[in-house]
């Protein structure tokens, strides 16, 4: 393996192709804050795998000097479960956008994160179909105009984070593209986790739905419209730190309360990052559908509570089978059951 | 008891009966001991879609069939000589196979009213003369069985149960087999239950004991089958099912590669999934997807990762996996995806057995998207022909589609059990030297690309469907590069038609007034309808294709070589299609879409109508 594992830079995850995004996509920051990452993780690099479907997103692996597999549309985490039960040492990630693994991949998203499949599965949610030319997509707000909704989609948008949540997700987190260091640090517990692990990230595509996280972005008005969860910190946002959610207990919904005013900090409610029913809570607020809207949208582990994955326990099955012994051999296959003899 | 003795070369027995009454169990061990006595057989089960049919209805009613003798038998068998009918559906669904002058047993104890009126019989047709053509043995083995099993303490309905057995040990007598292999299969199978077991023992020797001691009808012989000649070697029975997966495994030791085989259940290919599940001592691993799509993917993202990926389906399923077939093509990737083909379109006729995926198989997918295409034409040839797709999978970096039915894969032969050390092995070899490595890099003579797997340091490197330079293996949109790659994937399989058997004939001569030519599960009756021509003086050959694409480099030149083609499909004409439009010749279809296979006497009369 590689001996220079400790010295690997940016530089050597940073491959020969021209990136092709259009100038200004919150992909090129993604992008940017991986390659950073990767000698972190001291892995070899030859361990590392990246697998993609397909949309501007899913050409993120022709970037990265690792392995990688652009595939084809939606697929990638099934592509990917193929590359880890092949061979549990890779690390492998699996690179979608809104479309490709909520659309026609919300299958194989449902059921890798159900399965706990060892990925890092890696959601660049830019609430729109960039490569088709801007599409409207499974995570748009209602009303979005774009060429095949020229009054305004009308269907309600899905929450890729309930999402996973609602698959059985082990690992649920958001963060958003530019921000490197809490890209970062959530990727790195993403990683770190054992199985199938979910990131959302927040993805500003400035062609065709440009500014569509600019509340939760922008610096100056950021703290009224996300709070940063933490496991264990109560939910506290805004822009003097006055603001909390308050789960009610009567109507079993979260509730926005001004801190001092109508609620202590106290009973703002503390995040418990494995706890599920808090998790889909949480992590439906600030979606694009009517409940959550007024709310800020968390960023940060929504949910982390490791299960059996589904690698360990094949190859438990497997060597309980084998018991130590080799591999089987073909002719007693053959010549196993009922077998008679002519002479 | 005095009894005639009718002289059989080869004979069909059919057992049928209600879903439950345990026909196919009673089929496999009347093979059995039919194998152990020294014929040669092929059989056929043949059951209903419905899982749990009503009790007596038409539509559960389930049947096996065997054909055994002493001449080669490569088909379960046309007309039927004797019929086992426990109940009035199974008497008036099966009836029709039944040759006049042939032989019914029949279970009198279920024809009452109730199963009469549910088989939409108006009288009993034990009684009003309708079987007055055939041979009639009516016992009420209803009555029998419970006598015979009443020690047990099995209670009624446990007690039926055991009718099964009892007709069996009746029709050992009649054909003279041993019960030995029946007793010591119910002992294992039921060695936890032995009251169980008992029953069913008893319930054998009884109907062997009732045969042997009562007087049966005049005009009801044993039926003496001689031996067959068979070559001398150690035999076992053998489904389609069991030997293509245990060739799927086989061939992953042969490339010294771990399997993947990753599917999604359809009738009728689950059993693959099955086999292979049972087999984790082996390197293989499968994987239960969550829809066809995710299977094939799965598969892929292994081979990718330098194991080789089977998926498995039925004609729906691998209508859906046709994208990603097309992806592992434009990445040059190996892949073995196994159609056992059934009635199509649509869910058609899942438990029956058809052709009609030829052209999906060469044809299917999208853009320019050539890969070889191997056929297996019986149960004990899908080890091989298993093999040979694991070879050119892997040897030309190419999926490849194999195909089987549902004939084969639910019919059994005696199979010569082959000497797997003297199996030629392909090993592959994984490149690893980073100096000079691109992912396009290909060999000189087959045109198959590297394949650098990922974990080997130095040759990190990314592939996928998008257009590569024919240079660098980097994306590459230029005009020239796209048709220079489409050629290229083309010439990689083209050039394997040198690098398969040529075409032999089978049977009969090279040249001639009329070849016969087939793919898949038509061999048997193929081949007996052209032997039965060649006995009575006609000029006919028989050519069997495995390698569907591409074709045999010689095919074109043989098959110019008869003045007349006639090709025998379970399709609207597929094969024929292909033959036309390859080499110009004017080729004839012999069509069959019935869900049943072809009858040996329907191909012999065509060839006669040919030849005439
Ligand atoms: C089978 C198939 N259907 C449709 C397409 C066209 N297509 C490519 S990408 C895409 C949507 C991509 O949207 P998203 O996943 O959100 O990725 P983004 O471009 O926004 O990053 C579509 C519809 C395709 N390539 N393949
Ligand atoms: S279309 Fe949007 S998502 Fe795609 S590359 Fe351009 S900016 Fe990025
Ligand atoms: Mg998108």
């Amino acid at each position: 393996m590689n001996q220079a594992v400790n010295k690997l830079t940016l530089k050597d995850f940073t491959s020969d192709q021209e990136v092709r995004w259009c100038p200004g996509c919150g992909d090129y920051a993604i992008l940017k804050t991986i390659q950073k990452l990767m000698p972190e993780f001291d892995q070899p690099k030859e361990n590392q795998v990246f697998v993609s479907g397909i949309g501007c997103s899913s050409r993120f692996p022709y970037y990265m000097n690792t392995y990688g597999f652009h595939t084809i549309h939606g697929r990638a985490p099934s592509i990917a479960t193929g590359v880890k039960l092949a061979n549990p040492e890779l690390d492998v990630w699996v690179i979608t956008g809104d479309g490709d693994a909520l659309s026609i991949g919300g299958n194989h998203t449902m059921h890798a994160l159900r399965r706990n499949v060892n990925l890092n599965i890696l959601l660049f949610n830019n609430e729109i179909y960039g490569l088709t030319k801007g599409q409207y997509s499974p995570t748009s707000k209602v009303g979005t105009r774009s060429p095949s909704t020229p009054q305004g989609s009308i269907d309600l948008p899905l929450s890729p984070c309930a999402v996973a949540l609602g698959s059985g997700a082990a690992y649920v987190a958001r963060s958003i593209d530019t921000e490197m260091k809490h890209l970062s640090a959530v990727i790195k517990t993403a990683h770190a986790h054992e199985g199938a692990s979910f990131v959302e990230i927040l993805q500003n595509c400035p062609i065709y739905n440009d500014g569509i996280f600019e509340n939760v972005k922008d610096k100056k008005i950021a703290a009224d419209f996300r709070v940063e969860i933490e496991h264990g910190q109560p939910l506290v946002f805004g822009k003097e730190k006055n603001k909390g959610i308050r789960l009610n207990i009567e109507s079993l919904a979260l509730e926005i309360v001004t801190i001092g005013e109508d609620c202590s900090l106290e009973e703002v409610l503390v995040h418990d990052q494995t706890n599920l029913t808090l998790a889909q809570l949480i992590g439906a607020m600030g979606g694009n559908n009517d409940d959550g809207e007024d709310f800020p949208v968390a960023v940060g582990v929504i949910y982390h509570n490791p299960k059996p994955n589904y690698v360990d326990d094949l190859i438990i099955q497997r060597e309980q089978l084998r018991q130590g012994k080799d591999k089987g051999s073909i002719n007693d296959l053959l010549r196993s059951g009922h077998t008679w003899e002519v002479a | 008891m005095t009894v005639e003795v009718e002289q059989h070369q080869n004979i069909v027995v059919r057992f049928a009966g209600d879903s439950g009454d345990g026909m196919q169990l009673t089929g496999t061990n009347f093979t059995l001991a039919t194998a152990l006595h020294g014929n040669n057989l092929s059989t056929f089960p043949d059951f209903p879609a419905e899982i749990r049919a009503p009790v007596g209805a038409t539509f559960g009613v389930s049947a096996f069939q065997i054909y055994f003798g002493s001449e080669d038998v490569t088909t379960a068998g046309d007309e039927v000589e004797v019929l086992v009918a426990m109940n009035p559906a199974a008497l008036i669904t099966n009836l029709k196979y039944l040759v006049p002058g042939g032989l019914v047993i029949i279970d009198s104890g279920a024809f009452n009213d109730k199963n009469l009126s549910k088989a939409k019989y108006e009288s009993n047709p034990i009684e009003d003369g309708s079987l007055d053509a055939y041979k009639v043995l009516a016992i009420d083995i209803h009555s029998q069985v419970i006598a015979a099993v009443e020690e047990f303490g099995l209670g009624h309905k446990m007690a039926l149960r055991c009718k099964n057995m009892w007709t069996l040990g009746l029709v050992f007598w009649l054909f003279d087999r041993d019960k030995k292999s029946t007793i010591d299969g119910l002992k294992a199978k039921f060695a936890n239950k032995p009251e169980i077991a008992n029953a069913n023992v008893a319930a054998l020797n009884a109907g062997n004991a009732y045969a042997e001691t009562a007087e049966l009808p005049s005009g009801i012989e044993v039926y003496k089958v001689p031996k067959a000649e068979q070559k001398p070697g150690t035999y076992r029975n053998m489904d389609g099912s069991t030997s293509l997966a245990w060739g799927l495994i086989a061939g992953g030791q042969l490339a010294n590669l771990g399997v993947l085989f990753a599917s999604y259940p359809i009738t009728p290919a689950s059993s693959l999934l099955h086999t292979l599940a049972a087999r984790k001592e082996f390197d293989v691993i499968t994987f239960q997807a969550e829809d066809e799509i995710a299977a094939v993917c799965a598969a892929i993202g292994a081979s990718f990762a330098g194991s080789l990926g089977v998926t498995s389906s039925a004609g729906p399923g691998i209508a859906l996996k046709q994208e990603a077939i097309s992806l592992a093509v434009s990445a040059e990737l190996p892949l073995i995806v196994v159609n056992t083909q059934r009635g199509g379109p649509s869910t058609g006729l899942p438990t029956k057995t058809e052709q009609s995926d030829l052209l999906q198989a060469i044809y299917g997918r999208h853009g320019d998207t050539p890969l070889p295409v191997v056929a297996s034409s019986h149960p004990g040839d899908c080890f091989d022909a298993a093999i040979e797709a694991v070879r050119l999978a892997t040897k030309y970096m190419t999926p490849v589609m194999l195909l089987s039915d549902g004939y084969i894969a639910n019919a059994s032969e005696p199979w010569l059990i082959p000497d797997f050390d003297e199996y030629d092995a392909f090993p592959v070899t994984f490149h690893d030297k980073p100096e000079g490595f691109t992912p396009s890099l290909r060999d000189a003579e087959t045109l198959a690309r590297v394949w650098a797997k990922p974990g080997t340091e130095g040759l990190e490197h990314r592939i996928g469907g998008i257009e590569k330079s024919y240079d660098t293996g980097d994306i590459s949109y230029d005009p020239d590069n796209h048709q220079k790659m489409t050629d290229t994937r083309k010439a990689k399989i083209d050039n394997i038609a040198d690098d398969i058997p040529l075409q032999k004939v089978h049977l009969g001569n090279n040249s001639g007034k009329l070849a016969v030519v087939g793919w898949g599960s038509t061999y048997g009756a193929i081949h007996q309808a052209v032997k039965r021509s060649i006995k009575q003086g006609l000029d006919v050959a028989h050519i069997h294709i495995r390698h569907m694409w591409p074709l045999p480099a010689n095919l074109n030149q043989l098959l110019s070589a008869y003045d007349n083609i006639l090709i025998p499909e379970m399709n609207t004409g597929q094969l024929v299609k292909i033959i036309r439009s390859e080499y110009l010749l004017d080729a004839k279809a012999l069509n069959k879409v019935s869900g049943q296979p072809f009858k040996i006497s329907e191909i012999e009369s065509a060839i006669k109508t040919e030849l005439n």
